[in-house]
């Protein structure tokens, strides 16, 4: 193999959407067989929500469900779609530990002194949580299933509710890939992760936003969780009590417009300041 | 637009290049570096913690922009053509950078896709460095099996999968013992004598003795620092920083000043008196006839000896020759390659 004939076929490739792709691929991979050699990740991923659903379901759930007065009297119901999107938050800590740990020990030192796209290198971090999201969904959906939750529209509005699950994990990937560029160490990533907590409870999760104090329902329903957490119910035939605020009522959009927002901001922050790491 | 083949161009220059962190009051990690490689070369880099070595191999490498000053690597500006440079660059930094989780295969072979061999050439690539590297028969066990040579001779592997013109070597012996040591000395003098230009940093005079065909000397970080204070080949730099010594350690602190006296015409050049360590440190041209003329000397007279203990001139001699002034020792750098610094 000449070293002419490599390099005159790396100087084709440069700047092609195809090639993006496929190097996008290559990375997802690695971080794929991560997964596969450390499970216990998709484990720790899992605890809070599984956790969630036994204290939730059951400790708490026949009383808050008499409360609310959910609609056909079932809390579980309501719940899991709470719970999907709450998990999709959660994988933020994945991210962000695994991003600053790879800045850490040089690797990504190599990756950026090789002639690849910055923005491909961490799109590859963005398919593998993504796929690892596809993982941890299923596991859940299993869960609810066992525990009496079921979707009631037929199989394409319940894929479409997942798609838009996905989607609000990709927005989390971004801004845990930024988060992890910006830290200096896992244990400091860890500090970000205690954040994510409050932010997934003020939100449609458990309770919907109309029963909180008049101070935190705004605040609560525009979390961007809320209207995936919404719009997830409607197309799963769950039930919702969204209330008549404009951001509840218009949930299916903004299940949309919220993560490609994010995601325009925190891949544009997180490429730069991938350019310009150890400055 | 110079080319990459010509072998009177250098394969990496650098021309008054500045860099510091923190904004404009930051600390000056650069001030005026200057550099030049020839192509097919090994050039040493040395310097003591904090010097710069490694600032700048991140400024050649396109991993960091410099405040001032011009760098080529491969004939191709850094900083105006990046992704020029880094088809044409290996690196291999001071922390293995390769994939803890993934086998020595699945690394080289993801490197090799990165790089768009293709699939089928990447396999063959891998194979080859695998081969090349001595770590066939490891290549199916993940990274975190490896030894730490073998880790790192794995990461030299990675930073050659483009057979690349430019490779640079960030401190590649550090935390390494002596055999895993020798091991990547090996490897970098099979690419050297293969054609790659190599630019390697080192805190060990010993170690850019024995790789390197030059060696640039940088100031240690302080006023006048981050610049080069001496280049040259092993020789030209031998006449500058003083020859091997003979440590002659004496039972009392009163001793040293008389056994200066009784070895004074054996130096080549003046003894240096540390009574503190009960030490005269004689400079000597010949080390084997010297040591037993120095031996002999010191027999006949009343100077009661602890120990003799010959050595090459390490880094702090060579400072203490070119800016006369001691680097205060790092306590961290206790370990790993600094076993060479004893001759």
């Amino acid at each position: 193999m000449t070293v002419r004939g490599l390099r005159s076929r790396l100087r084709s490739g440069v700047g092609r959407a195809g090639w993006a792709v496929a190097d996008a691929w290559v990375i997802g991979r690695r971080y794929l067989y991560h997964l596969l050699r450390k499970p216990d990740e998709i484990a720790s991923t899992l605890v809070i929500p599984v956790l969630a659903v036994l204290l939730f379901g059951f400790v708490f759930g026949e009383a808050m469900g008499a409360a609310m007065e959910v609609p056909g009297g079932d809390y579980r119901e309501f719940l899991m779609p709470g719970l999907f999107a709450l998990t999709m938050a959660f994988g933020i800590g994945n991210t962000t530990i695994a991003v600053v740990t790879d800045a850490s020990r040089g690797v990504v030192d190599r990756f950026r002194s090789m002639p690849i796209a910055s923005a491909t290198l961490l799109a590859g971090r963005c398919v593998a949580d993504v796929l690892a999201a596809v993982v941890d969904l299923t596991l859940l959906v299993v869960m609810g299933l066992l525990v009496g939750w079921q979707w009631h529209n037929g199989p394409v509005p319940f894929l479409i509710g997942l798609g838009l699950l996905l989607l609000l994990r990709v927005a989390f990937t971004w801004i845990g890939i930024y988060l992890g560029l910006l830290v200096r160490s896992p244990e400091a990533a860890m500090k970000f992760f205690s954040l994510v907590f409050p932010l997934a409870m003020v939100a449609d999760t458990f309770v919907p936003t109309e029963l909180m104090p008049s101070w935190l329902a705004p605040l609560a329903a525009w979390n961007p969780l809320s209207s995936t957490v919404i719009a997830t119910r409607e197309l799963f035939g769950n039930p919702s009590m969204p209330g008549d605020t404009w951001i509840a009522q218009n949930a299916m959009l903004m299940a949309v417009v919220w993560p490609l927002l994010i995601v325009a901001v925190f891949a544009t922050l997180a490429v730069r300041r991938y350019r310009r790491l150890g400055e | 637009m110079p080319s990459v083949f010509d072998p009177s161009h250098p394969a990496v220059l650098t021309e008054g290049l500045r860099k510091r962190y923190g904004g404009s009051n930051g600390a000056r990690v650069l001030d005026g570096f200057d550099l030049a490689v020839a192509p097919g070369t090994i050039h040493g880099l040395l310097g003591p913690n904090g010097a710069g070595k490694t600032t700048a191999v991140r400024i050649l490498t396109t991993l960091l922009t410099a405040d001032g000053g011009h760098a080529e690597v491969a004939g191709y500006d850094v900083a105006r053509q990046p992704a020029h440079v880094r088809t044409h660059i290996g690196l291999a930094g001071q922390h293995a950078a390769v994939d803890e989780f993934l086998t020595g295969r699945q690394n080289l072979e993801m490197f090799g896709r990165l790089y768009h061999l293709g699939a089928r050439r990447a396999q063959r690539r891998t194979a080859e460095l695998l081969e090349r590297f001595g770590l066939t028969e490891a290549a199916n066990r993940p990274l975190r099996h490896y030894s730490g040579g073998m880790r790192r001779r794995l990461d030299l592997a990675a930073s050659l999968i483009l057979a690349p013109a430019v490779l640079f070597l960030d401190e590649p012996t550090t935390g390494l013992d002596p055999h895993s040591r020798n091991e990547v000395w090996q490897a970098v003098r099979s690419l050297a004598a293969s054609g790659t230009t190599v630019l390697l940093t080192t805190q060990y005079l010993d170690e850019a003795d024995q790789l390197a065909d030059r060696i640039s000397i940088l100031a240690p970080s302080g006023p006048g620092g981050g610049r080069v204070i001496a280049e040259g080949t092993q020789a030209d730099l031998k006449a500058r920083i003083g020859t091997d010594r003979i440590d002659v350690i004496v039972t009392t602190a009163e001793q040293v000043e008389l056994a200066a006296r009784t070895v004074g015409d054996v130096a080549d050049g003046a003894p240096e008196l540390d009574s503190a360590n009960r030490r005269v440190s004689v400079p000597v041209a010949d080390r084997v006839s010297a040591l037993a003329e120095l031996a002999r000397r010191l027999d006949d007279s009343d100077v009661e000896v602890d120990d003799i203990a010959m050595r090459r001139p390490t880094l702090d001699d060579a400072f203490l020759s070119l800016t006369g002034r001691r680097v205060v020792a790092d306590e961290n750098d206790a370990g790993g390659a600094g076993t060479g610094r004893t001759g």
